[in-house]
């Protein structure tokens, strides 16, 4: 769990021999360590020990005779004396078992845990052959549905409190708890408040009897049956661990995998059960074209790969290369994503090319600086900054880490988000600055860091006296920043306060970073970055949401950049480049909204949107409205059919998803692991790396030679790239559930993030071709000068579920999709001549969206905050991409 | 129904008293059962808002304790020992009684919402066996006919037993400077005021 330090061991003894155990540990762990495993039921090693069971009593002796001990409870100490084998101990767990199965009843034959239950097992291994109880068990109706997706049987729950433990310690969801006492305890939920958690799947996997099931496996298969493999979660950038489980080339479970650097064995559900989406039968099978080209006959038609990709190729041979844009990429492995960079950029010649869809930050930023662990972010006594999305929302397997260094390690969170978040409750300093302030704040922060500056900003006198230089200006703007309290939505003594925080914890800080609200321009965060990485030792942890987006980057899937985060003008450094690559792009080229607003001119001929829905997915549903109808061909490689691609494709190519192709992954640490094939894609659809190969050979032959399997790509980017050096087979082999640490060599030297340039990140300064229009629309007020009088400064934030593409074909979690919501503060409500639950129409300059009001102290007053992606209500029809800030209005419907 | 804006403010003073609001959990609870004769969904719900806590975890506590009830009760609530002694002395018979008497099955309620009869296990009262209680209060050596005229004392309101759910009739108040400036364990710097006060009080 921590780090490990060389420490002092203790001596103990079990069954006869000697046993070093680690100071403080439990005797259950010490004894498993070292090749003795005693039985157990409520015991977990992630949760902390509280008893229940009895089933791991052994014998202990602490120099007072031997005794009957829990060995969950016990911490080793000294000269402990064990046995486990002992008469007594087996009698001991031979009755626990008995009493344990007074009640349970014996449904084993129709039970979904049979063939992998501890308690199925662990009684043929130390339980009673008989029961000698002949009374009438006790019943209970069941199951009972303690959620969407999650049911209870009572009757085969042993109480061993690991799912009610889960919910309150890890989830800090207690919406489950022991109802009860003695015989009559049972498991339940409160009337009418079901256990809505975000990671109730996790019950499902650690309760020792088959007394909580989820609806996506229940009675779907018998353990024997299912073949498992090791992988990685693919809904988000965390990459958490997962075990792949499938029966008869069909995936039924996912399972976590306790990786200690990462996720601990915790999944969110949407990483659980998002696997359903990929045995939807709306999976797209085979190619499929629509004709004529050109806008566009409704109906399609399936067709051949060797035709489509013909089609494909002749019309981007046909193209000038600037006129060829690749969207998307996200979801992509790290092999597939290094394909389509050298498709799009060494055999095309287009940099048109980016993995983000105006949702995420700008890759010098994100590459550049340096680079934080989620176990840096989580060591005892460090101090975390979140300035980034809410990771309850977006990273649900990174919240429960941040949540538990919060909660039981002592560190510390400041987080500066336009609104609370679902770990405000835990932070030390909760500021939330007014949309488009939020580099400002930072700014007073990081300069109320220094004591001196604070006391000349608030004091004439020694103002004064500094002499003209450095610290005059910076106290001078700090007491300028603290005086527009108003403007920032955070008071000077909150300022203070928190910046003293980050003083004392110099050195320990982390930085969450990323977009908290996709109103918000990436420009505000990227400021924001720069001012935090004056900070002394600081380090970052980059929370863009999308799948294997780090990995996209480190591909050189964004403009201006090449594999192993070389920068395209940056001559010297190509040489690797170009000896795998037949050309390189002329110029840098165009970032999401530069290539849709071309697109939209009429200067994109082929539009590729590789795993991309920029109608739902990009920040401005009317550019890429726009966009998707001026391209002359639209190319889309997917899993499904979705809104853009619907709307606009002529090509279509269906695209193996994760679990049914090999490859690579890379989380927002730059930790590299594995996803791993387990079962065969539908129809013929094709794994993205091999479509990318297809391509290149019939543009360019020769161009992807050698380039057929997952191994040789990576064999060429460890060659290419000098981030993926440290890639091997070997090295991936040697740590196949942590994964492998992506730490490029210059980073190890010193240079910040390693990024190609310099030593410092030159932050602020677009690559080539980022757009930033030169005049800002009508929403675009200085955003000091806050929203004008009855209208508000719109948040848009993600939640867990949406309307996502990939959670449509979800049975169990397309009904979650939280319905588009207007939330304001209280204090706000009457100024709107509504009140809370009426429906109303939220306008900005640029769109509209239908939603309910709410009324949520969690949002400041002057802003209103809408859910990203709601069901009919896209919140992306209200911002205009370039502007920093968007104003909305509430009307009545 | 949740908390009458009375019992809200007594809640706060409750709370009040501790160094966190879960610690005034049972208390609140006690004061819902007070208001309603038994714990309400509605009042569960208020009371775990008030301190923090889940409804689940708010159920979950009440549910450990026999003497919070989920259900409606009678306003008073008869459990009529059957255990050894008082079985020996007529118990059964004096339940059977009160059964009879009062139209219902053991564990049921009266029409009227008067009485609630219960069986219950020894009451730790053997020497005055057979016995019974109501709303937790005892009384001893009960006779069929004694029954029934506790029965009529009962209706007329004659005994000075409160309705269930009253733990006593005399509310504690502690004025605000006798409190003992209670705060989170965490939070303790120096001695607590009350210890100076103390010792101050006891010299002088
Ligand atoms: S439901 Fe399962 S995990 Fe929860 S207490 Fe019962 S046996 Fe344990
Ligand atoms: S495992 Fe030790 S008491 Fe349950
Ligand atoms: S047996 Fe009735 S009080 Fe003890």
């Amino acid at each position: 769990m921590t780090a490990v330090e060389p420490q002092a061991t203790v001596e103990i003894t079990v069954d006869g021999a000697a046993v070093q155990a680690r100071p403080g540990e439990m005797l259950i762990e010490a004894c498993e360590r070292s090749g003795t495993y005693i039985p157990r039921f409520c015991y977990h090693s992630r949760m902390s020990p509280v008893g229940m069971c009895r089933m791991c009593l052994v014998e202990v002796d602490t120099g007072r005779g031997f005794a009957l001990q829990p060995s969950c409870m016990v911490p080793v100490s000294e000269g402990m004396e064990v046995s486990t084998e002992s008469e007594v101990a087996k009698k001991a767990q031979d009755g626990v078992l008995e009493f344990l199965l007074v009640n349970h009843p014996l449904d084993c034959p129709v039970c979904d845990k049979g063939g992998e239950c501890p308690l199925q097992d662990q009684t043929m291994a130390y339980g009673p052959g008989e029961t000698r109880f002949v009374e009438e068990k006790r019943h209970f109706a069941k199951p009972v549905a303690i959620s969407e997706t999650v049911y209870l049987d009572r009757e085969r729950c042993i109480l061993c409190d690991r799912c009610t433990r889960f919910a309150d310690e890890v989830a800090g969801d207690p919406l489950i708890h022991f109802m009860g006492r003695g015989n009559h305890t049972e498991v339940n939920t409160f009337p009418d408040e079901p256990f809505a958690s975000y990671f109730s799947g996790n019950t499902v996997q650690i309760c020792p009897v088959g007394a909580l099931t989820a609806a996506p496996y229940r009675f779907k298969a018998r353990p024997w049956d299912l073949t498992e493999t090791l992988s990685t979660a693919w809904v988000d950038s965390v990459g958490a661990r997962v075990a792949v489980q499938a029966s008869r080339n069909r995936v039924l479970r996912v399972l976590g995998t306790d990786a200690d650097a990462v996720n601990w064995g915790w999944l969110t559900d949407k990483e659980r059960f998002g696997f359903e989406a990929l045995n939807s039968a709306e999976r797209l099978a085979a190619p499929m074209l629509r004709d004529p080209a050109g806008i566009r006959a409704p109906e399609w038609r399936a067709a051949g790969w060797g035709e489509a990709l013909d089609r494909l190729a002749d019309a981007v041979g046909a193209a000038p290369p600037e006129r060829v844009a690749v969207l998307g990429g996200a979801r992509l492995t790290n092999e597939a994503q290094y394909m389509w960079a050298k498709l799009a950029k060494g055999v095309i010649g287009t940099d048109n090319v980016d993995a983000q869809l105006g949702d995420g930050l700008d890759p010098a930023v994100v590459l550049g600086l340096p680079r934080a662990a989620i176990d840096d972010a989580c060591r005892p006594g460090g101090t975390v900054v979140l300035v980034g999305p809410d990771p309850k929302e977006e990273l649900g397997a990174l919240y429960l880490r941040l949540r538990h260094a919060v909660v039981y390690d002592g560190v510390k969170l400041v987080e500066v988000t336009p609104c609370e978040t679902g770990l405000s409750h835990m932070a030390k300093y909760s500021l939330h600055p007014r949309p488009g302030t939020t580099a400002q704040l930072i700014r007073a922060l990081v300069l109320a860091t220094d004591p001196e500056i604070v006391e000349a900003a608030e004091s004439d006198v020694i103002l004064d006296k500094l002499a003209a230089g450095e610290k005059l200006l910076e106290a001078e703007e700090l007491r300028e920043l603290l005086g527009a309290a108003d403007a920032l939505g955070v008071d000077a003594e909150s300022i203070k306060s928190a910046a003293r925080a980050l003083a004392v914890a110099a050195g320990e800080v982390t930085v969450v970073l990323g977009r908290s609200s996709l109103a918000e321009g990436a420009e505000v965060v990227e400021a924001a970055a720069a001012e935090l990485s004056a900070l002394p030792s600081v380090r970052f942890l980059p929370a863009l949401r999308r799948g294997n987006v780090m990995g996209a980057l480190e591909a050189g899937l964004a403009p201006g950049l090449l594999p192993g985060r070389t920068e395209l003008d940056d001559a010297e450094d190509l040489g690797p480049t170009v000896a795998a690559w037949p050309r390189l792009p002329e110029a840098a080229g165009l970032d999401a909204a530069g290539v849709l607003r071309a697109a939209a001119r009429g200067d994109i001929d082929v539009l590729v949107l590789v795993g991309a829905d920029p109608l739902n997915d990009f920040v401005d549903r009317d550019l890429a409205y726009r966009g998707l109808r001026g391209a002359a061909l639209v190319v889309a490689v997917d899993l499904f059919l979705n809104d853009s691609s619907t709307l606009a494709a002529d090509i279509v190519l269906p695209a193996a998803g994760p679990t049914e192709c090999d490859g690579t992954f890379t989380n927002l640490e730059g930790r590299v692991s594995p996803m791993s094939r387990k079962v065969t894609p539908p129809g013929t659809a094709r794994p993205d790396w091999m479509i990318a190969a297809d391509l290149a050979e019939r543009l360019e032959p020769g161009s992807a030679e050698g380039l057929d399997s997952p191994e040789a790509i990576r064999a060429e980017m460890a060659r290419v790239s000098e981030v993926h050096a440290s890639l091997t087979e070997e090295s991936l082999k040697a740590s196949p559930v942590e994964g492998v640490l992506l730490r490029p060599a210059r980073e190890a030297a010193g240079e910040a993030g390693g990024w190609r340039r310099s030593g410092r990140p030159t932050l602020g300064r677009r690559p080539a071709g980022r757009t930033v229009p030169a005049t800002g629309p009508a929403g675009g007020e200085d955003a000091l000068g806050g929203a004008p009088d009855g209208s508000f400064l719109l948040v848009a934030t993600r939640t867990m579920y949406d309307d996502g593409t990939m959670l449509r074909h979800c049975p169990s979690s397309r009904g979650l999709a939280p319905a588009a919501s207007a939330r304001i503060n209280p204090d706000d409500l009457a100024s709107t001549g509504t009140g809370e639950g009426a429906a109303v129409r939220v306008v900005s300059d640029f769109g509209h969206i239908e939603a309910t009001l709410a009324a949520d102290a969690g949002v400041p007053t002057g802003s209103l905050r809408v859910n990203w992606l709601a069901p009919g209500a896209p919140a992306n029809s209200l911002i205009a991409t370039g502007t920093d800030i968007t104003v909305v209005e509430v009307e009545a419907r | 129904m949740t908390l009458s804006p009375a019992n809200e403010a007594l809640a706060a003073e409750i709370i009040s008293w501790f160094p966190r609001p879960r610690s005034a959990l049972i208390p609140l609870l006690h004061l819902a059962q007070e208001q309603d004769g038994y714990l309400t969904d509605d009042a569960m719900r208020r009371v775990g808002e008030l301190v923090g806590a889940t409804p689940a975890e708010v159920k979950g506590t009440a549910g450990f304790y026999e003497m919070f009830r989920f259900e409606p009760v009678g306003t008073y609530l008869v459990n009529v020992c059957t255990n050894i002694s008082c079985l020996l002395w007529g118990g059964e018979e004096l339940l059977e009684h009160a059964c009879e008497s009062l139209e219902v099955e053991v564990g049921g309620t009266t029409d009227d919402g008067m009485f609630t009869v219960e069986e219950a296990e020894c009451i730790a009262a053997c020497t005055e066996a057979p016995c019974l209680q109501v709303n937790y209060r005892y009384r001893g050596r009960v006779t069929p006919a004694d029954f029934d005229g506790l029965v009529e004392d009962l209706r007329a309101g004659r005994t000075g037993i409160a309705g269930h759910g009253v733990l006593a009739q005399v509310r504690q108040s502690v004025p605000a400077e006798r409190l003992a400036g209670v705060f989170p364990p965490e939070q303790a710097r120096e001695a607590p005021v009350w210890l100076a006060r103390n010792e101050a009080e006891a010299v002088g």
